[in-house]
């Protein structure tokens, strides 16, 4: 089953692209630690997925929009090195004039404009596919387009589409220094989403940054550097992998399954990822590693909820099986522990099936209502991702998101409070009461996670 | 790509403008080497096939044909108008797009804002409405005018008012001179009250600059230069030596000072012109920085003001163009936004410089500076991958920040010094449709803009707390 992308804004437009081209890239890569039959099946899987053919050249199943040009074209003519894959040149939108960071302006103004040629766009796309798994929604929250013409849209596709699933990758600010109306644009995109989309996966700029900071060592980091960051940890979840234990046959329903296993409630939606190993490309060849000592650390990084494989807290351990009262608890987890509703472990590489996973399946990792029977599943190919010989990734719904979206909704209720910038988005329409809905929902999705026990 | 239609008004206005279109060009064609006109060049110009005679010939692919600026050039006497239409840049103009008259506004706010205000609004009209035929999304108009004389003043703010019914849509931003304390003009507190009201009133953003502040950059600048220290390093384009050669004349102080100002201009649309990691269109300048409609003043800062003719960005220089940006010698307008407080502050990079370099010097920075209690982290970052013709990068900051608030107090106090001895009222007064009430409204305008300034600066000393949140039943 395919899955059709739609990439919105200028973050959206150059993390997509970056996610294609890891995906072909290591579709393409003859390193993939296993025989010739695996890695064609893996490679066929793939395109199914992501890619079409015209003309034997790849075609990313993909809708560009922007509102404004610039990126656009500059992604176009990115993807179109000889060789290797392109997008669709028809499959794409854009306007003149930016949404200016104002959701309202992206929401209230592009979206009724410019909704049905969108659609239309996305229409001829679906139709493409010979049976569609879902929508994968590549935005950022902070700025215009992606956050406000992007809630708008996800919206519509709910409408259109009500049985194919929809998963919006957001891309979370920086905590300062991006956009000043950041927060309020973050809330009011957060929640929208939070009515019409299946499943958030959430990317934190920070975290990713730190990421190439320690572990890619990467001296001046640029947006680049940062999407493929974010592309290698997509491409480690959504490339192909085997439909059941001893099975030689690729999932097909890679969306359906991935949220089956990881929504059990529809007011648990927020995602995220992990990967391990992850280095730059010089320090690959010497480093080896395996599965006990992935799996160790990455149970660690789950707990503690640490974002990278670095400045683990090892300290952090699940809460003993008997249960103390639940207010107190709380709190304490609260600071340390990170209480997971459900996970999907997705292991790639050599010796797969010898990888011991018994850490993740203990109970206490979870929440008392969701025993590790129905939170926990693995998914695992022998082929190797992006030429590392073991690597893991790991999805998980759990409290991991309550500090940022607590920071946000904070910030933005200061900022409320004194009126400032209100009237930037009255003229578009989204009034004060809005903003108060906007709230409401998101301090409910915070004290869900919150109290999770 | 969007378009902008700059409008530039007066002696100042127009010397400045005739800068900025001499650095537009030269920044143009620096970047674009195949001579095809493409989006970046539409933003400003337009491609005119000069062979068709009319109006309609408008290119809008393929070559480079004839470049028209998308200006309208008013002035009320001829002088620089002429000396632009027989210098160097003539050929980007041409005369549909000029609005002259011989008599001058005598340094009266009134003469230009209600005598020719009136005399020559459907000429103005039909010129800006021609101006945006051509533009296939018109976004901005960027209006260059002084404070302290009569035209720029007078006729500058009232074009403000008609841009604002007639293009509702279209932003309006303002680059005003305002005078320095030693001004000859001795009416330049009326005329600068007076427009104040109208920016206050009918424009979206502000970029107030004084004259006093350019020529001491220039004079710092002449001054590292002479002393030998950069040597043959400074590179013959940059900002230092781009002397202004479109208007035919030889090296003044004023033409590095509006070049300062041609500069600042074209800084502030580069991301929107061309490609960058982080995009800013002109939209999200107000979208960013203005938190209340009044407070759109906007104290900006250009850096480095010299570079050295190396490529490659040593780390400390690199951070020393953000220091600089915060320092009041690098101001445009004389204050110190260092020691006042801050509503928001953008950060606009040219040039090799990526996200990493500016987190790293925003946490750097951070601590120095005070930021209002509900905008603890009011930035604002953009990253164009085009420096400027000559240098390497470049950085302009934009602060929303209460410094503004002592020019505006001292203009104040100067206009109440001529005003309580009614001195030259009378060459107002005698204008048709001006009243006393003009000066009253005007002087109370300001104070309750100073007074809003004065409340945020009282916030300054009450510690920062979280406002108590919303309450959910579980």
């Amino acid at each position: 089953m395919a899955v059709v992308t739609v990439q919105l804004g200028q973050c959206g437009n150059q993390i997509g692209f970056e996610v294609f081209d890891a995906l072909f890239t290591d579709s393409q890569c003859s390193q993939g630690f296993c025989s010739k039959r695996e890695n064609e099946a893996y490679q066929a899987s793939c395109t199914e997925r992501f890619f079409r053919e015209e003309n034997g050249v790849p075609i990313a199943r993909a809708v560009l929009v922007d509102m404004e040009p610039k990126v656009i074209n500059q992604m176009l003519s990115k993807a179109a090195q000889p060789g290797r894959w392109k997008y669709d040149q028809h499959a794409r939108f854009c306007q003149k004039q930016g949404s200016g960071n104002n959701w309202a302006y992206g929401y209230s103004v592009h979206g009724p404009k410019h909704a049905e040629s969108i659609m239309n766009l996305i229409q001829k796309e679906v139709e493409k596919c010979d049976s569609l798994s879902g929508f994968f929604i590549i935005m950022s929250i902070a700025g215009g387009t992606g956050s406000g013409l992007g809630a708008f849209l996800t919206q519509h596709l709910q409408d259109h589409y009500s049985n194919a699933l929809k998963m919006n990758q957001i891309i979370w600010p920086y905590g300062t220094g991006e956009v000043i109306v950041q927060n309020y644009n973050s809330i009011l995109t957060l929640s929208h989403l939070y009515r019409s989309s299946d499943a958030l996966l959430v990317h934190e700029n920070d975290a990713v940054h730190k990421i190439c900071a320690k572990l890619m060592s990467t001296k001046q980091i640029s947006f680049r550097d940062i999407n493929q960051v974010l592309a290698h940890q997509l491409g480690s979840v959504f490339q192909p992998t085997h439909s059941a234990e001893c099975s030689f046959h690729y999932r097909t329903n890679p969306l359906g399954d991935l949220m089956e296993h990881l929504v059990p409630h529809p007011e648990f939606k927020m995602l995220g990822v992990r990967t391990i190993p992850q280095m730059s490309e010089t320090s690959l060849p010497y480093s080896t590693f395996t599965w006990n000592g992935l799996l160790k650390r990455l149970r660690q990084m789950l707990i503690s909820n640490a974002k990278m494989d670095e400045g683990i807290d090892w300290q952090v351990r699940p809460p003993l099986p008997k249960l103390p009262p639940p207010g107190k608890m709380c709190l304490n987890r609260e600071q340390h522990f990170n209480t997971s509703l459900a996970n999907l472990l997705i292991l790639r590489g050599k010796d797969v099936q010898n990888a011991n996973l018994e850490g993740f399946r203990d109970p206490a990792l979870y929440t008392s209502w969701l025993g590790p029977a129905d939170a926990f599943s693995a998914w695992k190919t022998p082929r190797a991702f992006n030429r590392y010989e073991r690597s893991a990734a790991l999805v998980s719904n759990g409290q991991f998101f309550v500090r940022p979206l607590d920071a946000v909704v904070g910030k933005a209720w200061n900022m409320f409070a004194s009126k400032a910038y209100i009237h930037q988005y009255t003229k578009f329409g989204i009034e004060e009461e809005d903003f108060l809905d906007s709230f409401t929902l998101l301090e409910q999705v915070v004290a869900s996670y919150r109290n999770l026990f | 790509m969007t378009q902008s239609v700059v409008v530039q008004v007066g002696q100042c206005g127009n010397q400045v403008g005739c800068c900025f279109w001499d650095l537009a060009l030269r920044e143009h064609a620096a970047v674009n080497q195949k001579g095809i006109y493409d989006e970046a060049i539409s933003s400003f110009f337009r491609n005119v096939d000069t062979r068709v005679v009319g109006d309609g010939s408008s290119i809008s692919k393929g070559k480079i044909r004839s470049l028209k600026a998308r200006a309208v050039l008013i002035d009320m006497e001829e002088g620089v108008v002429n000396e632009i239409l027989q210098g160097p840049l003539r050929d980007v103009f041409d005369s549909k797009q000029l609005i002259t008259d011989i008599s001058g506004s005598g340094n009266n706010w009134a003469v230009g804002h209600k005598v020719f205000g009136n005399l020559y609004r459907e000429q103005i009209l039909e010129k800006l409405r021609k101006s945006a035929e051509h533009c296939d999304c018109l976004q901005c108009f960027f209006i260059i005018h002084s404070m302290g004389g009569g035209t720029g003043s007078g006729l500058g703010t009232f074009l403000l008012k008609v841009l604002e019914d007639e293009f509702p849509e279209v932003y309006r931003f303002v680059t005003s001179v305002y005078p320095s304390s030693e001004d000859d003009v001795i009416t330049s507190p009326y005329n600068s009250i007076l427009a104040m009201k109208e920016l206050n009133e009918h424009a979206d953003c502000v970029l107030p600059i004084d004259n006093q502040s350019l020529f001491d950059i220039i004079s710092r600048i002449d001054l590292v230069v002479s002393s030998g220290k950069l040597g043959p390093t400074v590179k013959q384009d940059s900002l230092v030596t781009s002397s202004a050669r479109a208007l035919k004349r030889h090296k003044k102080p004023f033409d590095a000072m509006n070049n300062i100002v041609a500069n600042l201009l074209l800084h502030l649309t580069s991301s929107a012109r061309f490609e960058g990691s982080l995009n800013m269109d002109l939209n999200e300048i107000s979208m960013n920085l203005v938190p209340f409609p009044q407070l759109h003043y906007l104290v900006s800062s250009l850096t480095p003001l010299y570079t050295l003719a190396d490529v490659n960005i040593p780390p400390r220089r690199l951070d020393q163009m953000f220091s600089d940006a915060f320092n009041k010698d690098h101001q445009l307008i004389q204050a110190d936004p260092k020691h006042s407080l801050y509503l928001a502050c953008a950060l606009m990079v040219r040039g090799n410089v990526q996200i990493s370099d500016l987190r790293r010097n925003i946490e750097r920075l951070k601590p120095s500076l005070q930021f209002v209690s509900w905008n603890q982290e009011g930035w604002k970052t953009s990253l164009c991958s085009v420096p400027p013709v000559g240098h390497s990068h470049s950085l302009l900051a934009l602060a929303n920040n209460t410094c503004v608030k002592p020019t505006f107090i001292e203009l104040r106090e100067r206009f109440m010094r001529l005003y309580k001895k009614k001195a030259h009222l009378h060459h107002y007064l005698q204008v048709e449709g001006m009243e006393e009430s003009c000066f009253t409204e005007a002087v109370s305008s300001l104070s309750a803009l100073i007074q809003e300034y004065n409340q945020l600066d009282a916030t300054k000393s009450v510690p920062v707390e979280d406002v108590p949140r919303l309450s959910i039943a579980v």
